[in-house]
Parts: C-alpha cells; structure tokens; sequence
C-alpha cells in the first residue's frame, strides 16, 4: 500500500481566506456543538410537556401525546430532516419569509427544529416511564393534601421522575450529538460535512476520517464524564435505580 | 397555496418498490449477521480471558461512541479503496451494496450485544450454579440453560431495534444507493415533486414501522400474560 500520510495537512491555508484546514475543522465542531446544545434544550422542553400529558387523567388528551410520540419515532431520522428542510417551507404559510434567510441560517434552524422534535419523542417516553415508576400512592396523597393537579405535577412527581431518568436521558444526549451528523445532508458545514470537505480539498481522506472519528469520540466521552457527574448528584438514595 | 400533484408516484412504483427491496436486504443482512456477532461479543465481553472481554468492550465502545452516518462514510469512501489498493482489484466494481451490508451489520452488532448482555444478566444466577452442579461445562451452561433464557427475555428488544436498524438504513443516501428513501428522492427530484415524493416515503416509513412497533407490542403482551 502507497498512501502518503501527511498529518501536517490540517496546517496547511484552506482555499479560503486566511484558514487553515484545522479551522475548518474547529468550525465545523462548534457548528455540531451548538446544533446539539439548542436541539437538546428543545428536547428537553417538548419533551417534559408530552410526556406529562401522555400521564395526566383524560383518556383525550393521553392519546393525542401518543399519536406525537408515534409520529416522530416511527418516520426515519432523515426522512423527517428532509421534510422540515424541503417540505414545509413548500407548504406552510410564512415559508417564503423562511426561504429569503440565509442559507446558513435555514439550514441550522431547519436542522435544530428536526432534531429538538425527533429527540423530544424519545424524552417524552422516558419522562412518561418516570412518571410511571413512582408509587401510586404519590399522587394520591398529593391530591388528598389538596394539591390541584398541576402542584401535583410540580411539587411531587416531576422533581422525583426527573431524578429517577437521568441514566436513560443521559443516552439520549449522547445521542442527539451523533444524530446531529445526519444533518450534514442538507448541506449544514458540520463536522462531518468539514470532513468530507477536507477530503475533496486536499485528498487526504485518512488523515481527515481519523480526525473526525476521534472529535466525536472526544464529545462522547466528555458528554459521558459530565453526565455521570450529574448523575451521582442526582441519585436518589434508597431508590431501586440507585446502587 | 402549494398546489400538489401526485401524478408521478403511480409510474415511479416498480423503481420505489425495487428500492424497498435494497432497504429490505440491508435490514435483514445487519439484522442476522448483527445478532450472530453481537452473541459473540456479549459472551466474550463476560469470558474470564480478561484480553478477549477488553477487546470486545473496546470493539462495542468504540462503535456505540462514534456516529452511523460517520461508520457508513468509513465503509464507503475508505474502506472499498483501502481493500481495492490491498489485492489490487479492478476500479469498476460497485461496493456500495456490500459495504453498506458489512458497516451495518458490524455497527449494529455493538448495539445488539449490549442488548443481549443485558438479557444473561437477566438470567438468575442460581440457574448457572445449578447447571454447574450438574456437572456442565461453562460453555453448556451458556449455550444450553443461558442463552435460551436470555434469548427468550429479549425478543422484544431484539425486533425493538430491528425496526430502529430499518428506519436508520435510509441514511444509505450518503452514498447515493437508492434503497426506498433514496429512490424516492431521486423521483422527487427528477420529476420537480419532491414535496410529493418525500411525504410519501414519510407516510410509508411510518405506516410500516408503526404497524411493526404494534405487533411488537402485542407480542410482548402476550409474553407477560
């Protein structure tokens, strides 16, 4: 085998500007970065309202959460981005206006809206199980100490449901970093999408995979240590979860 | 208003079908060899030869930190190179096929050999002891008293992740193979109606892998009964 390896290539000024491939790189990183941080606060958000709705009493509104969690876990991943992407702007009102922004920024957002709904399904269930684990006898003497059902909600379940689920949302936030790389297909100049660049600009496609390969594998790991952080602090002593 | 016309769908069935199929193949392929080498795995991942379990840990780590679309890029772009350059074989012939088969299937092995480790350790641990006492081997333990069980418990999610490895075989596009997702976006395109031929393919996806999660479902109920 005659490959020339050339590690020294990420130094070398990228065709644009006064860059270098390594900052190609970096750029692309903190674009997966930000998308994963946004996608995932929005995760987190819809997340918790499903998955509360889909345990409230009311057989109605129960159901109209299941149909949304269906819906955004049995279409795949890219299928869904293509539709925020190519379709909606198509068919929704105020897609012109979405249309005229830059590039750049249709892309994000398009990319951010697609993975805060997809991972928000997945949130919901874990919210719902949570929810689901505790005993019974929980909301019942919440609400014979006269709690209304939202303090309910507030004061008794979710501060216990949300301590019990951080191990399995702590796989889901791994996840939506990963997720994030789909999003390379709609042009959106994330990590990958700056290291299939590389290769074209430079024919150096080991040294660029390698190099990728390794960022993700750097997220991975501090998502992980930082999460097993919070996941020490969260546990609840005496809980069958906790060891 | 968006003014739909659905007209190209009917004629575009054979292509789509046949794109189904591609989809289809590459699920079933990763679905078999992926719990066959995913067994492996897991047994090694528990054997008391500590390189071999390391290895395996290593092998599983290393696929579940890094992305898919990132694996099948490996599989597309460098690998078919890197083993053409090995055995000096001709440009022409079209891998894509394979090496999509091959970089699901050891993909998908990590994430079926953390499911089926869960499931031994599912298993009691007096039923090893008992088969140990009746004068079984470790490997006849596993292969006899574990290994059925753990299988057993898992079925659920075993077809759980089938459906997950199906609606995942879409992202083949990077590599412009046109399974069902990537025929129907080459229709779309062809024909200026990917709003049409997208939300098909939406409506498909979603028809059968909903129907399948139900089916999983039901079975699982059954199981518990």
């Amino acid at each position: 085998m005659s490959y020339h390896w050339n590690w020294s290539v990420f130094l070398q000024p990228a065709p644009s500007g006064d860059a270098t491939y390594l900052d190609w790189m970096l750029s692309g990183l903190q674009v997966t970065v930000a998308l994963s941080l946004a996608a995932w606060a929005m995760a987190l958000i819809l997340g918790a309202l499903i998955g509360v709705l889909r345990t409230v009493p009311g057989k109605s509104i129960g159901r109209g959460a299941a149909a949304y969690v269906e819906v955004f876990r049995n279409i795949p991943l890219l299928a869904q981005l293509f539709i925020w992407y190519f379709v909606l702007p198509e068919i929704l009102p105020g897609g012109t206006e979405f249309k005229q922004l830059n590039p750049m920024a249709q892309q994000f957002v398009a990319a951010m809206v697609c993975l805060g709904f997809f991972t928000s399904a997945r949130v919901a269930e874990q919210v719902r199980a949570g929810i689901e684990s505790l005993p019974r006898g929980q909301r019942a003497a919440a609400l014979a100490l006269g709690l209304t059902t939202p303090q309910t909600y507030r004061y008794v379940l979710l501060p216990m449901a949300f301590r019990i689920i951080v191990p399995p949302l702590t796989s889901e936030f791994l996840n939506i970093f990963k997720n994030s790389c789909v999003c390379s297909t709609i042009g959106l100049l994330e990590l990958t999408a700056q290291g299939r660049q590389l290769v074209d600009y430079t024919a150096q496609p080991y040294e660029s995979f390698i190099a990728v390969t390794l960022l993700y594998m750097a997220i991975n790991a501090v998502v992980m240590l930082l999460m097993r952080e919070l996941e020490k602090r969260a546990r609840v002593p005496g809980h069958i979860g906790s060891r | 208003m968006y003014e739909y016309d659905w007209s190209s769908i009917p004629g575009a069935l054979p292509f789509l079908a046949h794109g189904m199929r591609v989809s289809l193949e590459i699920t079933a392929v990763a679905i078999v060899v992926g719990i066959v080498w995913g067994t492996m795995l897991a047994v090694l991942r528990l054997s008391s030869v500590k390189p071999l379990a390391w290895l395996a840990a290593g092998y599983v780590n290393l696929f579940r930190s890094v992305p898919l679309v990132m694996v099948l890029l490996w599989f597309f772009l460098i690998v078919p190179q890197f083993l053409q350059d090995l055995f000096n074989l001709g440009r022409a012939t079209d891998t894509r096929l394979v090496s999509a088969m091959v970089g699901f299937a050891l993909f998908e092995a990590a994430y079926y050999s953390e499911i089926i480790r869960a499931g031994i350790h599912s298993v009691g641990q007096g039923q090893i002891a008992a088969a140990h006492a009746l004068g079984m081997t470790r490997g006849q333990a596993l292969r006899l008293v574990v290994l059925p069980q753990a299988f057993r418990n898992m079925v659920p999610l075993l077809l759980t992740q089938a459906i997950i490895l199906f609606q995942d075989t879409s992202l083949v596009y990077v590599s412009a193979l046109a399974d069902f997702f990537g025929a129907a976006y080459k229709v779309g395109e062809r024909d200026g109606r990917i709003v049409e031929l997208l939300l098909f393919a939406g409506a498909v996806y979603f028809v059968l892998c909903y129907a399948a999660s139900r089916l999983v479902r039901r079975l699982q109920r059954r199981a518990a009964a």
